[in-house]
């Protein structure tokens, strides 16, 4: 399976989530592009080695930095589309490990599905703080520019 | 009813439903301020939490408290109030007709139906399995179950109005649906199939506000929301550990 395929996959997803919590008709295709472009950015860390946790870091930076854009852009609340487009990202596969070794007794290896789910989910948080200030700093630039031009 | 009543009373609607319906803190706290200033009020006080909202305008005697008894996620809800104190901001609509049409619109159910979330739930099983576990062979079993499981869910969570009870539910449903179809042969995998299953139940609008209410500085609503996750969580979780042990 490809590149490609994987793509579309995350698309879908985004958008299926987006149906899920009901977000507004018109944002659906953009979260889903979003989605597609940080799932991207994912692919393009792993394919370097850059590991999962790292992956989901450049990933939650850019749904943040990506999400403040277009809902400055299309007047909307940018909560609509970062939460869909985290979908892909959450460490579920981690999560299920985590419990199911636990519910088997295997605790050495269910203490480290449950820290791998920690430090991805850390990372993930991050990854929103760095978009904030990412976000911050955007604004402040477009004023100055702004008042450079008046 | 008084003008300062009024732009309390507007404000205080617009806090609730839009705490109601998934919005973080701080957006609740600026939408309520600005329909405060653009109504001529030059300081209002707010104080919003997950559970209640409450404003004050600094020098008056009246302040007013809404309580905040139902949550569930709506973002397009959240999303038309916004859009509703954008336009009383450049004055095309006043303060009564936007008092009036909040109310409309907390009324009005403008989800999708039921048929559609199902095909998102069957959109986020099936691909979000075969982009973690890199294999296409339990694809049908993942999209059947995470659907069915997803229905399960949302009739149990209509009609029983207990979130965590119904996600355990669900959650046992699922489990018990992959051992299922592993045991007639229909699904190879049965640890890919409840991963696959899982993800549309996952508490990903509370998770997201929790971090977002605590870096910005709510530490009132950002833990209680990140305990609603977690308690999300271990209940899909329990319900798994279940199947687990019994086979």
């Amino acid at each position: 399976m490809g590149v490609i395929g994987q793509l579309m996959l995350a698309y879908l997803a985004v958008l299926g989530f987006g149906l899920i919590i009901n977000i507004p008709r018109h944002a659906l295709n953009v979260a889903g592009w979003i989605g597609t472009i940080t799932w991207g950015g994912y692919l393009i860390v792993q394919a370097y080695g850059g590991g999962v946790v790292l992956g989901s870091f450049i990933g939650s930076v850019g749904i943040g930095v990506l999400s403040n854009l277009v809902a400055h852009y299309k007047k909307m609340p940018s909560i609509i589309f970062n939460i869909p487009s985290l979908v892909s990202f959450v460490p579920g596969s981690q999560a299920y490990q985590m419990v199911r070794n636990f519910a088997l007794g295997q605790y050495d290896q269910a203490v480290g599905f449950m820290l791998q789910v920690v430090v991805i989910t850390g990372a993930i948080a991050l990854g929103f703080l760095v978009a904030e200030l990412l976000n911050q700093l955007i604004a402040f630039c477009q004023q100055q520019w702004r008042r450079l031009k008046v | 009813m008084t003008t300062d009543e009024l732009i309390i009373a507007t404000c205080l609607r617009a806090g609730k439903i839009m705490v109601e319906n998934g919005s973080e803190i701080s957006r609740v706290d600026d939408t309520m301020i600005r329909i405060a200033q653009n109504a001529g009020v030059v300081q209002a006080n707010t104080y919003v939490t997950i559970t209640g909202v409450m404003m004050s305008i600094q020098g008056r005697n009246a302040t007013q408290i809404a309580a905040v008894t139902k949550r569930t996620i709506d973002l397009e809800k959240v999303a038309q109030v916004n859009q509703l104190s954008r336009e009383f901001a450049d004055q095309s609509i006043d303060l009564p007709t936007l008092h009036a049409r909040l109310g409309q619109l907390d009324q009005a159910s403008r989800s999708f139906p039921l048929w559609l979330q199902l095909v998102g739930a069957a959109l986020v099983s099936g691909p979000l399995m075969i982009m973690f576990r890199q294999e296409t062979i339990n694809t049908w079993p993942t999209v059947v179950i995470g659907t069915l499981g997803y229905l399960v869910f949302y009739l149990l969570n209509r009609y029983l109005k207990i979130k965590f009870l119904s996600e355990l539910v669900a959650a046992l449903f699922i489990g018990f649906a992959a051992e299922w179809a592993y045991q007639i042969g229909w699904g190879t995998n049965i640890n890919d199939i409840i991963i696959g299953s899982l993800m549309p139940l996952v508490p990903g609008v509370p998770l997201t506000n929790a971090v977002r209410d605590i870096l910005a500085g709510n530490f009132v609503s950002g833990p209680a929301r990140a305990v609603e996750a977690l308690i999300s969580a271990a209940a899909l979780g329990f319900g798994i550990a279940v199947v687990i042990t019994i086979f």
